[in-house]
């Protein structure tokens, strides 16, 4: 097997009176891999710390202890951490709190300007990286006359700019409505198909989660389940008790199998149900 | 309510004259020459002279002139205030006298002469911002003050400090009307009362701004961070300004006219 991208090995971390916390841990003996290529969902409800984990992945915060190794780098080495940084973007929650630039190809040229990267070349990316997200139209535009899905498809351009190997998404829809939402979700899932962009997307909404190749379900501090969305989302008590919902079609098979109808775990997608209802069509 | 929706920052009018292509630097250098020049010269002969270059300019820049002169207009207390204080202040031949107020001769010239430099000095530094982007002015003034980082002046932090106003100045409005609109929703009255009554009822206002503004320069510097931004060493710029042949006529036509100018008159 190849070498995981993404490795934390027994990652624990407390937020000490320095980082503004009272000295609860917020990770506890944190263990899991990331592959090249993958997409990886993180679920969690509010202050299960999900966060931290995203901050620890580019070196934002270091592990109190445990080791974070990203693409043969460990985090705690001071001297790499630029170059993680590169290989690992990061897209936060707030759009309005993270473009830098009064204008979108200004904002996309931010990250590549601190590598050091000369005009010629950034220029391409800046193009490159708008294509991609399909912002690219929105070139002289200034942040404020778009709207949060289109804010945040620029931060995303902003990122993938840098060429990284990996993205974070933290929350990137939680301030967003449902178009801006589903904008989002299916730019990173087409950057993860196309540009073969490994991506951890953390998240609270469950239909977020579907389309991920693998899920990994966090609760105070540590993680509790890991699988498949579908070996996940048939454990539909354990999430309940978890705080987490289960998504809607999940939750109707479920109501039908309790009523006595035969209807097997792991449903996902509607299209799922409907080809289990009517099954002629 | 929509109060701040016709805010723009700066007063920059795009186009695509020469004066607009010129490098922001010559600009810059060009309006301080002018500033200068302007205490320099004093008398109507050397004021028309520069009158005539700075109309010259405003032509070439195809910006019309009442955007030129409408910058006067919040000035227009100041020099009605110089002209007066000129007038009535200045001992010499007395043209008229009413109980202990005289208007001299000496003071009439005085008052028109400080008039016209106030006015030539607006329009001026105005042409330089109107024919200007922010974003343009703030990579002048980072290029022109690069040589003084060696006597500790932080230049590429001065610029970007100057961009990231300008890129949350519309947040902040937006945010401000949004605060403003949840606070009257409450009962809060922002528009009658006092002087002192309305300053009391924007702190339910200005609070939460402030609130937000720190958390927001929170969640900024962290993306920043996140970006590899580590201060201006090794960084490059996604356009580097370029000092042009016509850049370098252009400012040596405005040292040889300051240059005359300030000699003779």
């Amino acid at each position: 097997m190849t070498e995981p991208l993404i490795r934390f090995s027994d990652v624990s971390f407390i937020y000490t009176k320095t980082h503004g916390g009272e000295g609860l841990p917020a990770l506890k003996d944190i263990n899991f891999e990331v592959f090249e290529g993958e997409f990886v969902a993180v679920l969690g409800h509010n202050g299960s710390g999900k966060s931290t984990l995203a901050k620890h992945v580019n070196a934002l915060l270091t592990p109190t202890s445990g080791q974070v190794v990203v693409a043969g780098l460990d985090t705690a080495d001071q001297e790499k951490v630029w170059e993680i940084r590169q290989k690992v973007g990061m897209v936060f929650q707030n759009p309005d709190n993270q473009l830098v630039a009064t204008t979108v190809e200004e904002d996309v040229a931010f990250g590549p300007e601190n590598l050091g990267i000369p005009s010629a070349e950034i220029e391409e990316r800046i193009a490159a990286a708008l294509q991609a997200v399909d912002m690219l139209s929105y070139r002289l535009h200034s942040p404020h006359q778009l709207s949060g899905g289109q804010k945040q498809r620029v931060a995303i351009a902003g990122v993938i700019s840098m060429l990284p190997k990996c993205i974070v998404l933290d929350e990137p829809t939680a301030m967003l409505d449902p178009a801006g939402r589903s904008e989002v979700i299916s730019t990173i899932h087409r950057l993860n198909k196309e540009e073969q962009i490994t991506v951890l997307h953390i998240t609270h909404h469950m239909d977020e989660v579907i389309g991920a190749d693998r899920v990994i379900v966090m609760d105070e501090g540590s993680i509790v389940m890991q699988g498949t969305p579908r070996q996940v989302f048939s454990q539909v008590d354990l999430l309940r008790s978890l705080h987490l919902d289960v998504p809607q079609v999940t939750d109707l098979a479920e109501r039908l199998r309790n009523r006595g109808h035969r209807v097997p775990q792991g449903i996902l997608t509607v299209k799922e149900m409907v080809m289990l209802l009517c099954p002629s069509d | 309510m929509r109060m701040f929706r016709s805010v723009t920052i700066g007063q920059h009018i795009p186009g695509d004259s020469i004066i607009h292509r010129l490098d922001p630097r010559t600009k810059i250098l060009s309006a301080i020459l002018l500033i200068v020049l302007l205490f320099v010269v004093n008398g109507f002969a050397g004021y028309g002279l520069v009158a005539l270059a700075i109309a010259l300019v405003v032509r070439a820049s195809r910006i019309p002139g009442k955007f030129v002169l409408r910058g006067i207009r919040p000035l227009m207390m100041i020099l009605i205030l110089t002209l007066a204080l000129h007038l009535f202040m200045t001992d010499g031949r007395v043209i008229f006298q009413f109980f202990f107020l005289k208007v001299t001769w000496e003071g009439l010239v005085r008052g028109l002469l400080m008039g016209t430099r106030l006015i030539l000095l607006i329009m001026g530094t105005s042409m330089l911002t109107l024919t200007t982007s922010p974003m343009q002015l703030t990579d002048g003034i980072e290029t022109l003050l690069r040589p003084g980082k060696k006597i500790g002046i932080p230049a590429h932090e001065l610029a970007m400090m100057m961009t990231i106003a300008l890129r949350f100045i519309p947040t902040l409005l937006e945010e401000t009307e949004k605060i403003m609109k949840a606070q009257m929703a409450r009962g809060a009255d922002f528009q009658s009362g006092g002087l002192m009554q309305r300053a009391k009822s924007l702190i339910p206002l200005l609070v939460p701004l402030f609130v937000n503004a720190f958390r927001r320069a929170d969640d900024l510097a962290i993306a920043m961070e996140a970006r590899g931004y580590r201060g201006g060493e090794g960084r490059t710029k996604l356009r580097e300004l370029q000092f042009q042949q016509h850049d370098l006529v252009a400012l040596f036509l405005v040292v040889v006219f300051s240059v005359l100018v300030g000699v003779f008159f």
